[in-house]
């Protein structure tokens, strides 16, 4: 476990380096991700110009939210948001490289797509939540505090699981990028606003299905101290991390059970 | 090292462009072979023979839709990564260096996901360094690399762990003659002196040639030969070509046991089979002969008599 992490920060030192060589790239693209996610929310304080609350949410309760969905889905996107481009690995037999090797597939596939470049897209959320943070009066408990911290890492590793699982498909479509779009940009989207603005269904799937719910929702219920909106039971609000651990063992076992159907490329 | 047994792969391929339909594909249709532990062994194949198919089931990259495979004692595709650590490979037109780093960089991550420990790896990179020359250019990013030197490069990463058994796909594909020269230098250098079993896919028989004491054919998923490149080409080129250069232009000699394939001016070709010292006699007694050599026929000329032939030779040499 030890040596993982440690080869791990080695691959990641690597791409690292790597995207640095292209130094004018990289801040163009720093630059991009930045303004595109700036202008994300104000399309928020622009609903908010109209409405003065989406169902039992102010402004700044949603502020919350979207910086919270903002700062997890950037990091996520930040370790291993190239998985969008696994497809391509697949198509072209580069993934053979990494079958030779005496790693777990998986590991390597996560270390080696760091994207530095998003880290902008993290400044960009936590400036948000320190704006939503200034503006709410919370009332601080231990707590509170645990639940936030513990909520952001727990999202990442849902975020990732849905990725991976997304990534899967190409073992048999060989493409299909755009299929798992739906669900990981799309995903991010839905998780920035409050889930009760939501379509009974839709709730349904995204929240629970796709545990995007616990993404953002529950934790900033708590923290937040609202009562729930929909009324569901109040332990959900603590469920996060195991629901991070249920995805992530979940996506494990597709990847498993995907990678015995790669075909590789012809030559 | 290697034991192969009725191996089989399908692949399901759909076709046209509505109502589409399956069909199966037999890469590899029941294989079978074993290789010895120091052997440098050429698997040779037409395009969508199969080559690539079985060696990517060899080193755990696919699995098999039927049979029985043991490299190093492993079951490749069940205890893949157990096997990587024994096992090398080098696939001429996948790249596994970083693209963007120095080469050097290369060597040193490879050396963690291997776990290498360091005073082998310096051993080795030290020794591989000497052997391909690779110090002009270690400090420089690989996608700067000619494919030459890439290649040495690729060949250093797949040796750096001391593998026991080094799988090749087409290592020597589009390099110029000094490079191939290299590479098999190398190749024959780390089989006779590490002990290193070789198994090496290619087109060019030239690495077939040079290189290796065994080969392999190839052909719509069945092996269609397995024995030593002496016992094809007395299978397959039994005949041999006399070539004569007569005092002046002649119509084509009738003589026993030979015949004419070609005439160019006073020179001409001569086809036969057994022995070249008879039918020069024969041919002294017909014409007036200025000079002559026998041509034997080279692997390229065979290996194509094999393609073409309809009875394969799959009931011979245990296969």
């Amino acid at each position: 476990m030890v040596d993982a992490v440690l080869v791990w920060r080695r691959l990641v030192g690597a791409q690292i380096r790597s995207q640095l060589q292209y130094r004018l790239s990289f801040a163009l693209d720093a630059f991009g991700s930045f303004w595109i996610s700036f202008i994300d929310f104000l399309v928020v304080l622009v609903i908010f110009r109209n409405v003065s609350r989406l169902n039992a949410w102010n402004v700044h309760e949603v502020a919350f939210l979207y910086a919270l969905s903002s700062i997890t889905f950037a990091v996520t996107d930040m370790l291993i948001g190239q998985l969008d481009q696994f497809p391509q690995k697949i198509r072209d037999g580069n993934f053979d490289i990494l079958l030779v090797r005496p790693r777990g597939t998986l590991f390597q596939v996560i270390a080696g797509d760091f994207a530095l470049r998003r880290i902008a897209r993290v400044l960009q959320g936590s400036i948000v939540l320190a704006y939503a943070l200034s503006t709410l009066t919370i009332h601080w408990t231990e707590l509170r505090v645990l639940v936030l911290l513990v909520s952001i890492p727990s999202a990442v590793v849902i975020f990732s699981s849905i990725w991976v699982v997304g990534a899967c498909v190409a073992f048999w479509t060989t493409d299909g990028g755009e299929f798992t779009n739906a669900f990981t940009y799309g995903g991010t989207a839905m998780a920035q606003y409050p889930f009760d603005i939501y379509a009974t269904w839709l709730r349904r799937l995204l929240g629970f299905v796709i545990p995007l719910a616990f993404v953002c929702y529950f934790p900033a219920l708590y923290v937040l101290g609202k009562p729930d909106p929909l009324g569901l039971p109040r332990f959900l609000e603590f469920c996060s991390p195991a629901v991070a651990v249920a995805s992530a063992a979940v996506a494990g076992l597709v990847w498993r059970f995907a990678v015995r159907h790669y075909r590789s490329a012809g030559g | 090292m290697i034991e192969v047994e009725d191996l089989r792969k399908e692949f399901v391929v759909r076709r046209g462009r509505l109502r589409r339909e399956r069909h199966v594909v037999h890469a590899v249709d029941g294989i079978s072979f074993h290789v010895d532990r120091g052997e440098l062994l050429g698997y040779l194949g037409p395009n969508g023979a199969g080559k690539s198919t079985t060696i990517k089931m060899l080193t755990g990259i696919l699995v098999p839709t039927a049979g029985r495979i043991s490299v190093a004692g492993l079951e490749p595709s069940r205890k893949r990564i157990e096997l990587a650590r024994r096992i090398g490979a080098m696939f001429g037109q996948r790249i596994q260096l970083w693209w963007d780093l120095p080469l050097r960089d290369s060597f040193d991550l490879l050396r963690h996901i291997y776990r290498i420990p360091a005073d082998r790896h310096r051993v080795n990179l030290a020794r591989f360094r000497d052997v391909l020359e690779l110090d002009p250019f270690l400090d420089t990013p690989v996608r700067q690399l000619s494919l030459g030197q890439r290649i040495r490069g690729e060949l250093t990463a797949a040796m750096l762990h001391s593998p026991e058994l080094l799988f090749l796909d087409e290592p020597t594909i589009g390099l110029d003659v000094v490079a191939k020269q290299r590479v098999r230098d190398f190749l024959v250098e780390i089989n006779r002196e590490d002990g290193v079993t070789v198994m090496l896919t290619t087109h060019d028989l030239g690495d077939i040639e040079r290189l290796c004491n065994r080969l392999l054919v190839i052909d719509h998923g069945t092996l269609i030969w397995d024995g030593g490149i002496p016992e094809l080409k007395e299978r397959y080129g039994g005949e041999r070509t006399l070539v004569i250069d007569l005092e002046e232009p002649a119509p084509p000699l009738e003589v026993e046991g030979a015949v004419v394939e070609r005439v160019d001016g006073p020179r001409q070709w001569l086809r036969f089979r057994g022995s070249a010292s008879e039918l020069t006699a024969r041919v002294a007694r017909a014409a007036r002969l200025v000079d002559l050599q026998v041509a034997e026929p080279d692997i390229e000329e065979i290996v194509r008599r094999i393609y073409a032939s309809p009875e394969k030779v799959s009931d011979t040499n245990g296969v």
